[in-house]
């Protein structure tokens, strides 16, 4: 088999592995609607008060919250996607059979990765956003291009996530239990992908930092694209944010990857 | 009376394990019980920009609304730390290890609550306390001791609803071993929604957290009372002293619902 046919073996498979979880799935679904409900009630509150809050108008502020319910699962920022099963091959030292196949471990992870991102977009994404678009006002458009480069933004954001996530699965390389760093990494984010609240809400400072940090690709920068805060050529500029973020730390990834497999000291016996 | 204190014992022996087992993982555990100081921390941070924005929300001040987040903070916390792990029920139920945990001399019960036990999740209770003390000190409300007893009273019910609903998600386990993430939108979800104040909801959703999923009576409704404000449902007066009663009724129910849970256990077979 050649090599990308393998990667989209794996890719493929991995999709149907997360799809056999359905009663998963619609659980989710089911709590990724309800917060979805919490969430826009607030915002719906305080952008009465406040209306072009951060540039937004009520409706591009609660489409906003259910385009962050909807990408919640497929960009893993809580945690739930690949990260926690390689930490678990590092520490039982299983990684050790993963590093002598003739597959790139990066990529391999990277299949399995876009795999399942891949359902939970569709199996995950799409329900709450319908939802959240026949109970409140949203703001989604109807012109075909923004969509397309919100698809483009989005599948750049994917490959973010998923180089950070890498890069925190390795750390268990060092430190064996992965538990603290994925939670202070679900935790920034949360924060600073913008699932909390726009990153253009926040007290100015602190909004222009997070909005130059790698977690504003995974949703403030496709949500902008969406509700069309980009203008003309624009549009297509921001994409170099995610883009040069997702190979920066793709290469980091591989660096990090060489010293930690350095490290891999395997038992004879 | 024996066979609960034998419970209790149990549970005692399993925590005590768990948490050796935790610091064997130093570092690990350093960064988890920093990590959950700070997200309760990052959680009321959200709620200081609102208000960096706006001076009040559904009329109720920073102050108040702090009050509803430390209360909602300290209850789901208690309940997360003696019963969190109920969620974690339905990978037992599928992998059959409840088999193993149903003949060890330990009530089922206290097993699953005690089973991956983790201190950290103090952090949450500890953040919540701290908020507390701070709403109070921005309301300077002139109560007597009673109203204080009332508050603290609050904490405990609350964190007595929460404990019933994380159970009556575990029992739920036995027959759908996947919908953990259901129990979360109540639990955590439920914390979200009495971090704000009721005014800014419709009308149907407070009625749903009232009558269906009784989350009002953790905080809002004796809340509302304590600080004065009108209840958005015009329920009478009494009412507002319900949530014990509430309490005990879930925690009631939740019992009668494990027990028909692990009657219905039917091992993996293999």
């Amino acid at each position: 088999m050649r090599m990308s046919g393998l990667y989209r073996a794996v890719a493929g498979s991995s999709f149907r592995r997360y799809a056999t979880y359905r009663v998963a799935t619609a659980a989710g679904v089911f709590t990724n609607t309800v917060f979805g409900f919490f969430m826009s009630y607030t915002f719906i509150a305080l952008w009465d008060q406040r209306p072009g809050l951060g540039g937004y108008d009520q409706a591009q502020a609660l489409t906003f919250v259910w385009v962050g319910q909807g990408l919640l699962a497929a960009t893993a920022v809580m945690g739930g996607g690949f990260r926690e099963e390689l930490q678990e091959r590092i520490r039982t030292g299983e990684i050790s059979i993963d590093l002598y196949r003739p597959v790139d471990l990066q990529l391999w992870w990277l299949a399995v990765d876009l795999g399942r991102s891949a359902f939970q977009l569709l199996g995950r994404g799409i329900v709450p956003v319908v939802v959240g678009g026949l109970i409140f006002e949203l703001a989604l458009p109807t012109d075909p291009l923004r969509w397309l480069l919100f698809g483009c933004a989005l599948a750049l954001g994917l490959l973010v996530a998923f180089a950070l996530n890498y890069l925190v699965a390795l750390m268990a390389f060092w430190l064996m239990d992965g538990n603290g760093l994925n939670m202070v990494s679900n935790l920034l984010g949360m924060f600073c992908s913008g699932m909390v609240m726009p990153l253009t809400v926040f007290p100015e400072g602190l909004g222009t930092v997070l909005q130059w940090l790698p977690w504003a690709a995974l949703l403030q920068v496709p949500a902008d694209v969406l509700l069309g805060r980009y203008a003309g050529g624009g549009a297509f500029a921001v994409l170099l944010f995610p883009l040069l973020w997702a190979v920066a730390l793709l290469l980091l990834g591989r660096l990090v990857q060489a010293a930690a497999t350095r490290r891999v000291v395997v038992q004879g016996g | 009376m024996v066979k609960v204190l034998d419970g209790l014992r149990g549970y005692g022996l399993i925590v005590g394990m768990w948490f050796r087992s935790t610091l064997a993982y130093r570092a690990s555990f350093l960064l988890t019980t920093l990590g959950n100081a700070i997200t309760s921390w990052l959680e009321f941070a959200g709620i200081l920009i609102i208000f960096s924005h706006v001076d009040q929300l559904g009329g109720f001040s920073v102050g108040e609304v702090a009050l509803m987040y430390a209360t909602a903070s300290c209850s789901l916390g208690l309940a997360d730390l003696f019963l969190g792990n109920m969620d974690q029920l339905g990978a037992r139920v599928r992998d059959g290890s409840v088999d193993t945990m149903l003949i060890r001399p330990v009530p089922l019960f206290a097993q699953v609550a005690a089973d991956r036990f983790v201190l950290r999740r103090v952090g949450r209770i500890v953040q919540g306390l701290l908020v507390l003390g701070w709403a109070l000190a921005q309301l300077r409300p002139g109560w007597s001791v009673l109203e204080y007893a009332l508050l603290a009273g609050v904490i405990v019910c609350g964190a007595a609803i929460f404990g019933a609903l994380w159970a009556l998600g575990g029992a739920f386990q036995f027959w759908a071993q996947d919908a953990a993430q259901v129990q979360n939108s109540v639990t955590y979800g439920g914390n979200r929604l009495l971090q704000y104040p009721p005014t800014i909801y419709g009308t149907e959703l407070v009625r749903g957290v009232t009558y269906v999923v009784p989350l009002a009576f953790v905080n809002w409704v004796p809340l509302l009372r304590l600080l004065d404000r009108d209840d958005p449902l015009g329920l009478p007066g009494w009412v507002d002293f319900l949530s014990p009663l509430v309490a005990v009724v879930m925690c009631a129910l939740t019992a009668l619902l494990w027990r028909v849970g692990v009657r219905s256990y039917r091992s993996t077979g293999s």
